[in-house]
């Protein structure tokens, strides 16, 4: 726990707590500055006040690889919704096991959130550097293992 | 600018709305509970984005939207989570899914069977 993540957490605090306050008198931000003081005593104890409850400073590149998603996630959508109308029968349900490159606990946790936040494809084990996943489509399993997201989210880890 | 922002919103709560209805027809017409999971994916993804910018785009100028923002945001980093954690207890309690047994035939993407 550095000063530096001390100072992001306090500010993170601050200003989710005057976002969704919007009533700015002395009693009311007395009020949130003891809960802000409560909150990072109680993280402070728990020790969870490190680099990976800080992912705002993960990498530059990550405004570009949530954007990147929301395309894919809007793409996946219309397929999904094409199918359920299509119906039952023209769907294939696949269970695949797909490797995957990131080297740290974080860059996994991006990856199989991603799998999952996308329609049609969910993350059902990590064990290790494999990844099970079960698909509604046979051709998602493909276009995960052609593994372009699989890049993008590597190249978020420092 | 008052009736863009009318309609615009109007047009994003009506695609949210036909979205969540596809999302609970998937879940009435796909076989398994892994199939279904995907449907709920739609109402749970594109749906409540579509339906909290709809509402955001109600009260424009103000601490509302703000909120809305967290909202979407929230509900965009649990759900995948909580889907996650579902469909592993299932897994793992040997509900087998329902696989496609068709081979390497392909003729369900296209086909206009329905």
């Amino acid at each position: 726990m550095t000063i530096r993540h001390i100072l992001y957490l306090f500010l993170t605090l601050a200003a989710f707590w005057l976002l969704n306050s919007g009533i700015y008198s002395a009693l009311m931000l007395s009020l949130g500055a003891g809960s802000i003081a409560f909150v990072m005593y109680i993280s402070h104890r728990m020790d969870v006040v490190d680099h990976e409850s800080q992912p705002i400073l993960l990498s530059w590149k990550l405004p570009l690889y949530l954007i990147w998603l929301c395309k894919e996630v809007v793409v996946a959508n219309a397929v999904v919704v094409k199918h359920i109308w299509l119906g039952g029968r023209s769907i294939s349900p696949t269970l695949a096991t797909i490797n995957v490159t990131q080297g740290t606990d974080l860059g996994k946790m991006i990856y199989a959130n991603s799998i999952t936040l996308t329609p049609g494809t969910v993350t059902v084990d990590v064990v290790g550097n494999q990844f099970t996943v079960h698909a509604l489509i046979r051709e998602n399993i493909a276009a995960l293992k052609v593994g372009d997201m699989d890049r993008r989210v590597s190249e978020l880890e420092n | 600018m008052g009736t863009v922002v009318e309609i615009s919103s109007g047009f994003f709560l009506l695609v949210g709305a036909f979205l969540s209805v596809s999302g609970g027809v998937g879940v009435m017409r796909f076989p398994d509970f892994y199939s279904r999971m995907h449907a709920v994916g739609v109402t749970d993804t594109l749906a409540a984005s579509m339906i909290l910018i709809g509402l955001m785009l109600q009260m424009p100028e103000s601490l509302v939207v703000v909120k809305l923002i967290l909202i979407l945001l929230l509900t965009l980093f649990i759900n995948p989570t909580a889907s996650h954690a579902l469909a592993k207890a299932a897994l793992h309690n040997n509900l087998a899914p329902l696989l496609d047994k068709s081979g390497d035939n392909n003729a369900g993407d296209d086909s206009s069977n329905s």
